[in-house]
């Protein structure tokens, strides 16, 4: 009993030196997991691919990724409907039906939907923007709603890359990312 | 000498201008060419239906060469964000963070606030899982229904860029056919999560996005 009092007693002495000292090293009795106290400030940040590149003016791409989902659309939608109308003067609206003012309001809220209920994809012809698989021909999606007018039919040499597919094939099974060149 | 630094300036602003045209990859001045520079990021059913994948993809356009030697930054934390209830704010986050050959994952779980500034959420500690060498077969770690994976893989984007370039900077008019991906033989340096649904919401649909942060 007494010598469990000195030892609780010569603990509260060790922690209250080790917390004075603010050591970081005091978890060096053996292997254990690292520590991972401090701040975390974000610098990059990406949901829909090629948003930030297309869309937002070089000035303010840095300040783009540093704005928060729930403020990016009142940032940014009027310079996105700008950057648009100059991409392309004859937008009237595109595939789905949007406008300028829609279609920019729709993306300058960058966040990538995905649906827990069934086919996850940006397009596939039926199913629109419910999530992204690695498959998905993304930039031919987004210069046909930019460039393809109301039917997708205009502007022929804009409207695809004619890039379909990638250079290796997916594996089925996690992590499904192709292996590296090496 | 007035004209020099005009001519000087015009070629900064096309030289900065060429290399921000891709997914996400070198997409603004602060972080191209940096460890903490996302190229991409997926989000798609898994082949178990029940569960979603979350890939990350960071540093663009590693060559073979360069491959062998890239690294995660240990002062960077990969971050996904998960908006359960469409108000564009993260509800629950899973973050990545590389420390000595290892990439350690917290979450799904509720971050200790939204924005721009995160703590690691250690209480929410999901599993570990070496960080897979270049060549090497990939290194998996499962763990409650969740699984890992972090190291180099080929880059999955496609896309004709330097095409797309020639449009923007009006020296062309359209695109080609066949087209070149520019990605093609490249590597990126890439982080796969793959969760149960029932762990980000169970139904109905989600918004994501990813986010890297670096310790201060």
């Amino acid at each position: 009993m007494k010598f469990n009092n000195m030892k609780i007693a010569a603990i509260a002495v060790l922690i209250s030196l080790t917390a004075y000292n603010c050591s970081n090293d005091d978890d060096s009795n053996g292997p254990k997991d690292p520590e991972f106290s401090g701040n975390y400030v974000q610098e990059d940040q990406m949901a829909r691919p090629a948003i930030n590149t297309v869309f937002v003016a070089m000035a303010q791409k840095d300040a783009f990724n540093v704005t928060v989902p729930s403020k990016q659309g009142a940032a940014y939608q009027a310079s996105f409907e700008s950057r648009l109308l100059a991409l392309n003067p004859g937008y009237t609206t595109n595939a789905l039906g949007m406008d300028a003012a829609t279609f920019t309001g729709a993306l300058a809220t960058d966040v990538l939907t995905v649906s827990l209920d069934g086919t996850t994809t940006f397009f596939d012809g039926t199913n629109v923007l419910t999530g992204r698989t690695l498959a998905d021909d993304v930039i031919d999606v987004e210069l046909l709603l930019i460039f393809g007018g109301p039917m997708g039919a205009d502007n022929g040499t804009l409207s695809s890359d004619n890039v379909d597919a990638n250079d290796k094939p997916f594996l089925s099974s996690f992590p499904y990312l192709a292996t590296p060149h090496m | 000498m007035k004209k020099t630094k005009i001519l000087l300036g015009v070629a900064v602003i096309t030289v900065a201008g060429f290399f921000a045209l891709a997914a996400d990859h070198m997409d603004a001045p602060a972080v191209t060419g940096g460890t903490n520079d996302i190229t991409d990021f997926y989000a798609f059913q898994g082949q178990d239906n029940n569960n979603i994948v979350f890939v990350t993809n960071v540093q663009a356009l590693l060559s073979p060469t360069d491959t062998q030697s890239a690294m995660f930054d240990e002062n960077t934390m990969i971050e996904i964000n998960i908006d359960t209830n469409g108000d564009a704010v993260e509800d629950l986050v899973i973050q990545a963070i590389p420390k000595d050959g290892k990439m350690y994952f917290f979450g799904p779980v509720a971050p200790a606030q939204a924005g721009l500034m995160s703590t690691v959420r250690t209480s929410g500690m999901a599993s570990s899982v070496a960080i897979t060498k270049p060549g090497a077969n990939a290194t998996i770690v499962t763990n409650a229904g969740m699984s890992f994976f972090a190291g180099p893989r080929d880059d999955p984007f496609f896309f004709d860029v330097d095409q797309y370039k020639a449009i923007i900077a009006g020296t062309a008019t359209g695109f080609e056919n066949p087209g070149t991906d520019t990605y093609a033989g490249t590597n990126v340096m890439s982080v796969v999560v793959e969760v149960p649904k029932s762990m980000i919401g169970g139904t109905g649909s989600i918004n994501s996005w990813v986010e890297t942060k670096r310790k201060q």
